[in-house]
């Protein structure tokens, strides 16, 4: 068994030196990250440690991963989990069909039947194999480090985190028909789980952790005007303040800041600047999802939610 | 800050019950080698390193304020003073109490109050000094622990005037009033203490607070009470012979004695299906008032722990928990454990001041836990 690649270095001149230069960083690329979620980066990057963050869906996880690569330069690779992911999905795969062809191929040209073990080393080779993210993660392609994100880690089965965790310790594969590939830089691991059940102890403690939380108001108002630059401020703010408090009132899916950012959009394409009880009723549905929710808010009263938004202006 | 200040931190987790294992400490280390040197950059990078779910952060958060206030707490230990007369007062107190409770039959027999000085009455037992210690240890063994009855078969002459009708009792008394029945007797049952079974977990974290219990329940003992207490820790101990000795600290060292896991961790689940086993579904909490002491940091399957508890919870009249970090400023029962255990749970209350213990007194004898009163030592910091 040969290794493939050469030994582990990593291309780190483009990583942040400190914590500030990971909040500027983030935020020339559009995410607003508080000191916490920061210094998590910045350490996760510094130790080379995966970074597990663990938050309510919609709270900015999936994003991180991106805003990163799209800092580092590194390319992003996404494995999105899902119950049953395995192995084969998640690593690599043999293309039988390809193998398939292959071999009808040599059985017609006749080759076969002189040399079996040397057809059979062509069946698996390198050609006939299909990389997974995993795999495509620690390839030698890469010439600066990639951002593997391993998103919703929380919905794959067990098995599959104690797989990850091998691959994770290694940072390498092995292949029975071709050795052990080895990462030349090694990847930027984000897992994200919206703690839908537990992370494995042993998982977890390979990685760094940082609950992520909600925004308060004032971040949720500086993602808001960069994601839809045309939104006028007071509706930007209007819409923030009466987000936070839909998180209060006990809904079943509770708004994240994608919600927040949809419903500004929609307000501002209809051509609002602020908000008032009509348009917010009209529109609830961009940040409610659920009718038992829908429901919820109207109980709990649309004009008293609309009047205090406005009055903290 | 120094390898010193890391060390403490690390020690101070620990003994709150955060499993932090020895790579935890050199991540920590490192981290706190690659951000800024102050407090907030400490705190996020142990945060990072140290703590692994919102229930850790929380406990995190406490003992990080705990451990940065850390002089001010030496500081703020206030003396003690001692209350001699107080006690026997209230020895009195409790003669008067059990008179009137040989008159009203009710469920809720009066317990002994006992008084001291407010500090040590509300003090948590893990900052108490050696002093404080000896103090509380003393107020301990004269409380007194009186069971929620249960009836009985036997029945005895009542001065109700509902009940089963005491015929005999009453054609006696109607010979003195020339045959007339002017007053009706009547019979009840009689009633007898429910038996206590104390299960105190006996892992780090928790160490000074069981003894303190068990030292209560040595109490409870020499009172006659009826009590069996266990030690849990990685196995399940039976202290009740140990208890039953007359001299408290002879049975609490016979009890450490006899228990050879005072700080390894807890197996929580294990520990009460060895219980349930081996004692309790055979009889010993068949109608018992179980009382459980523990953080609810369990080391064991979660699942393991619900199922042990509902067997429990079937065959025991009521299940008492205690959990000393109750008292904590904003302590929610985030715990896997305690999260498991708490549907199975009658009464949760606090354990970790003499206040406590009496509080644990009032439900013991069939009242309710009575609203939170004494402040934790995080508490006690910011108000000084
Ligand atoms: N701190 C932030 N800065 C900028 N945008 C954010 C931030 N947090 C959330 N968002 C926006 O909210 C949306 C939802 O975030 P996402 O990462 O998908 O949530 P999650 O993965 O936690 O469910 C993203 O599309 C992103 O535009
Ligand atoms: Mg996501």
């Amino acid at each position: 068994m040969k290794p493939l690649t050469g030994s582990l270095s990593t291309v780190s001149s483009s990583l942040p030196t400190s914590v500030q230069e990971v909040v500027v960083g983030l935020a020339d690329n559009g995410y607003m990250a508080d000191e916490g979620l920061a210094t998590a980066i910045f350490l996760a990057l510094s130790m080379k440690r995966p970074l597990l963050l663990e938050g309510e869906p919609g709270v900015g996880k999936t994003e991180v991963a991106k805003t990163l690569s799209a800092l580092t330069g590194g390319e992003l690779i996404r494995l999105q989990c899902y119950e049953g992911l395995d192995a084969a999905q998640a690593l690599y795969e043999w293309d039988y069909p390809r193998q398939l062809l292959h071999l009808r191929a040599a059985e017609a040209a006749g080759t076969i039947g002189s040399d079996v073990a040397a057809v059979e080393n062509e069946l698996y080779s390198e050609r006939f194999l299909i990389r997974r993210p995993l795999l495509d993660a620690i390839s030698d392609r890469h010439e600066v480090a990639p951002v593997l994100l391993i998103d919703e880690l929380d919905r794959a089965d067990d098995e599959f985190e104690a797989f990850l965790l091998e691959v994770l310790a290694e940072n390498a594969v092995t292949i029975p028909e071709l050795g052990t590939f080895r990462a030349k830089v090694s990847p930027i691991v984000i897992i994200t789980s919206n703690r839908t059940r537990d992370v494995h102890d042993a998982l977890k403690r390979r990685c760094l952790y940082h609950w992520v939380e909600h925004p308060d108001s004032e971040r949720e108002i500086a993602i808001v005007c960069s994601r839809v630059p045309g939104a006028s401020h007071v509706l930007a703010r209007q819409v923030a303040l009466l987000v936070a408090e839909l998180r209060t009132i006990g809904l079943f899916k509770p708004p994240g800041v994608a919600e927040t950012i949809d419903w500004v959009m929609a307000l501002t394409a209809l051509g609002h600047t602020e908000i008032d009880v009509a348009s917010v009723d009209a529109s609830l549905g961009a940040v409610v999802k659920y009718r038992e929710d829908a429901d919820r808010v109207r109980a709990h009263g649309i004009s008293a939610l609309v009047d205090a938004a406005q009055r903290e202006n | 800050m120094n390898d010193e200040g890391v060390i403490d931190l690390v020690a101070l987790l620990r003994t709150a019950g955060l499993a932090v294992p020895i790579g935890s400490v050199i991540s920590f280390v490192e981290a706190v080698g690659l951000v800024n040197n102050d407090v907030r950059s400490v705190y996020w990078a142990g945060r990072a390193t140290l703590a692994h779910s919102p229930a850790e952060i929380e406990l995190y958060d406490l003992v990080f304020r705990h451990w940065i206030l850390g002089t001010e707490i030496a500081l703020s230990q206030s003396p003690i003073t001692k209350s001699d007369q107080a006690i026997i007062a209230d020895d009195e107190a409790l003669d008067s109490a059990q008179k009137d409770s040989a008159d009203v039959e009710t469920d809720d027999v009066a317990v002994l109050r006992f008084s001291r000085t407010e500090t040590l009455h509300s003090a948590d037992f893990a900052s108490l000094n050696d002093d404080e210690r000896a103090e509380a240890d003393r107020l301990i063994a004269t409380m007194r622990i009186s069971a929620v009855t249960r009836a009985s078969r036997r029945r005895r002459p009542s001065r109700r005037s509902y009940g089963t009708l005491d015929l005999r009792r009453t054609i006696r008394e109607s010979l003195r009033t020339g045959g007339e029945p002017l007053q009706l007797r009547t019979l009840q049952r009689t009633r007898v203490p429910r038996r206590v079974v104390i299960i105190a977990d006996i892992s780090g974290s928790m160490a000074s607070y069981s003894r303190s219990l068990l030292r209560y329940a040595h109490a409870a003992v020499s009172a006659g009470a009826k009590v069996e207490a266990f030690a849990l820790g990685t196995r399940l101990t039976r202290l009740t012979r140990e208890l039953s000795t007359r001299d408290p600290d002879k049975a609490m060292q016979r009890a450490a004695g006899s228990v050879e896991d005072w700080s390894g961790g807890t197996r929580l689940g294990e520990g009460i299906g060895r219980f349930n086993d081996e004692w309790g579904t055979k009889g010993m909490a068949r109608g018992a008032i179980v009382v459980i002491l523990s953080d609810g940091w369990d080391r064991g399957e979660p699942e393991l722990l619900a199922s042990e508890m509902e067997r429990l919870s079937r065959v025991a009249h009521k299940i008492v928990w205690v959990n000393p970090l109750k008292a904590t400023d904003g302590y929610a029962p985030l715990a896997r454990g305690m999260a498991a255990a708490l549907p199975f749970i009658d009464e949760f209350i606090e354990g970790h001041s003499l206040d406590a213990l009496d509080r644990l007194s009032a439900v013991v004898a069939g009242g309710g836990a009575r609203p939170v009163r004494s402040m934790s030592v995080l508490q006690r910091v910011e108000v000084n």
